[in-house]
């Protein structure tokens, strides 16, 4: 919990993981892509607050303590969520599995949720693997990194057939949240593999799944707040917008805070620190402090009340994962009024007689 | 890098200067893609490009790397181009294949299906629709109502490098971009009714503000990584 000016913040960190890219684990001849993926995250790494930077050697590869130092010791952080994430094409034993997250899940009961994963190229062997992870871990959500390298594939689409067999499935397991999180190489390679259109398609298609985009499906926040707008089971993953841009570029930051709260509203937006890629705790503490800037650029923007701030710290992941609020972290009312600006503007221009 | 000094190699920088990033839709000169240009007394220019992380979309990077070859090859006095992308998981199969005019669906066998213009178009559109914002932007701040922006003529709105920019990716995406063009178009060129107006700048700037912070986390990136 974070308390800030007698305000008490619920922090649900949505999106984090204990990964290891530690040489040790670089799939033999394939060492320059296991360097190049840990290296492109270091890359993100130094976007945030320069007391916050690590050395490479350790962003390679931390450890338990860290994890727990940085969350829960000095993150503010109540519930973690691991985003399991494999990429076997060039880490051994995978970069975070579910295996290798739910340890600290079994370990420290209460401090995290364990999300698994699926590949639908994995076919009938990936099906039955889902089921017996289900079964295992208790899974509630899945994570899908659409960019996945598998055998000769560079990724998948959301609407391909096969991964509306796997999400079918996975809707029967019990799972709730698809945690979808694009990359830059898809299949087939000509196509813009950051499109978020098949994500459009499965939410419609299974409204009964809630469908988080992480990094709020940058580099198309265009297309993402566009698609959401229109789908009320499609949520904004922070992860990346927070630690990316609040430090490094603060007007841009509050320019795709106030497209996102027109478009997509803070109900239905959630925090991640992204973890190890940033430390929650300057994320979270910024957040609170963080107000709409005040110059004309920004006037027709929504604000962010500390309501507002409390759901998207926390208590909007805390009501997809059933994860229990202490009463004095819960907001007054439960009024459910979604307070979406785009909505209503896209409602009357349909109205009109416009698209 | 440090800007050329002989008269040839300033042509062939300023060949680079036409190549932009499809996506963030600004030259790779300003971008600082460009790692070292020089040209050799015998006319064979060298070009190094180098992009923010080593796993940025290969499609994308190809369009660069060939733009860029291209635009080269075309300066008067350059009789040979050596080109080639450094520090991408992808930049031998894209080198060789721009070298050897191939197209990308040779490059990447049993990957890919087409050739990259339809994702070229994509990414036009958007900087159509992006400009959009630019340009009415002031004229919405100056009080001009939605009844006035959809009646609105390119040729109405004062002269700007603004203007001149959404007229260019107007033309380049065969769109009309003379002075009797509307302002204000959809994507697939259907004029915006007065009640349409409000929605549609609306989408204008949000295409705009995702395009723009795509490029201030590339720049950042790249910065992060050659310490520039």
């Amino acid at each position: 919990m974070y308390e800030k000016d007698g305000e008490k913040y619920f922090i649900v960190d949505s999106h984090m993981h204990y990964w290891d890219a530690s040489p040790q684990n670089w799939v033999p001849g394939r060492e320059n892509l296991a360097k190049g993926w840990i290296d492109c995250f270091y890359g993100y790494h130094q976007l945030g607050p320069p007391e916050t930077h690590w050395d490479w050697e350790k962003y390679c590869k931390y450890s338990e303590e860290d994890l727990m130092h940085d969350l829960f010791e000095v993150g503010h952080v109540d519930v973690a969520i691991f985003q399991s994430t494999y990429l076997k094409y060039w880490y051994t034993n995978g970069f975070n599995t579910t295996e290798r997250n739910h340890t600290l899940t079994e370990k420290y009961p209460g401090k995290f949720i364990t999300n698994g994963r699926f590949d639908p190229r994995e076919g009938d062997a990936g099906l039955r693997q889902l089921e017996a992870d289900v079964e295992r871990y208790g899974l509630k959500g899945v994570k899908l990194y659409t960019a996945e390298w598998y055998e000769d594939s560079r990724g998948y689409k959301l609407s391909d057939p096969e991964a509306y067999r796997f999400l079918a499935r996975a809707q029967e397991l019990g799972i709730k949240n698809v945690h979808v999180h694009k990359g830059p190489t898809i299949w087939p390679l000509d196509k813009d593999a950051f499109d978020v259109s098949d994500v459009d398609h499965a939410a419609t298609d299974f409204p009964d799944l809630n469908f988080i985009v992480e990094h709020v499906g940058l580099p198309r926040i265009e297309d993402f707040c566009f698609m959401a707008v229109q789908e009320p089971n499609v949520y904004a993953g922070l992860s990346v917008v927070i630690g990316g841009l609040m430090h490094a570029r603060p007007k841009f930051f509050a320019k795709v805070m106030g497209e996102l709260l027109f478009w997509v509203g803070e109900d239905r937006m959630t925090f991640g620190s992204d973890y190890g890629i940033w430390e929650p705790k300057w994320q979270v503490e910024g957040f609170v402090d963080w107000q709409m800037p005040d110059d004309d650029a920004f006037a027709d923007y929504p604000r962010l009340t500390t309501a507002g701030k409390k759901k998207i710290l926390g208590l909007n992941a805390a009501k997809l994962y059933d994860i229990p609020v202490p009463p004095e972290c819960r907001l007054p009312t439960s009024a459910d009024e979604q307070d979406t600006p785009g909505e209503q503007l896209v409602t009357e221009a349909a109205a009109a007689g416009s698209s | 890098m440090t800007a050329p000094t002989t008269a040839l190699a300033e042509a062939v920088w300023a060949a680079l200067g036409t190549v932009r990033d499809p996506e963030i839709d600004e030259p790779i000169t300003d971008l600082e893609f460009v790692a070292s240009c020089t040209v050799s007394d015998d006319g064979v220019a060298s070009v190094r490009l180098r992009l923010p992380t080593f796993f940025c979309a290969p499609n994308f990077a190809w369009l660069m790397v060939a733009d860029a070859h291209d635009a080269v090859a075309a300066v008067p006095g350059v009789e040979r181009v050596d080109i080639a992308l450094e520090d991408h998981f992808a930049a031998a199969t894209i080198n060789e294949g721009v070298a050897a005019r191939a197209g990308f669906v040779a490059a990447f066998p049993g990957e890919a299906q087409s050739e990259l213009d339809e994702l070229r178009m994509v990414f036009l559109r958007k900087a159509a629709l992006a400009g959009q914002d630019r340009v009415a932007r002031p004229l919405v701040d100056a009080g001009a109502t939605p009844e006035e922006l959809a009646a609105m003529r390119l040729g109405d709105v004062p002269p700007s490098p603004d203007l001149d920019r959404l007229r260019k990716r107007r033309e380049e995406v065969g769109l009309p971009h003379g002075p009797d063009a509307p302002l204000l178009l959809h994507p697939d060129g259907a004029p915006v009714a007065a009640e349409q107006v409000p929605l549609h700048l609306r989408r204008a700037r949000l295409t705009r503000v995702g395009i723009e912070a795509n490029g201030h986390t590339c720049r950042d990136l790249l910065g992060k990584r050659y310490a520039i």
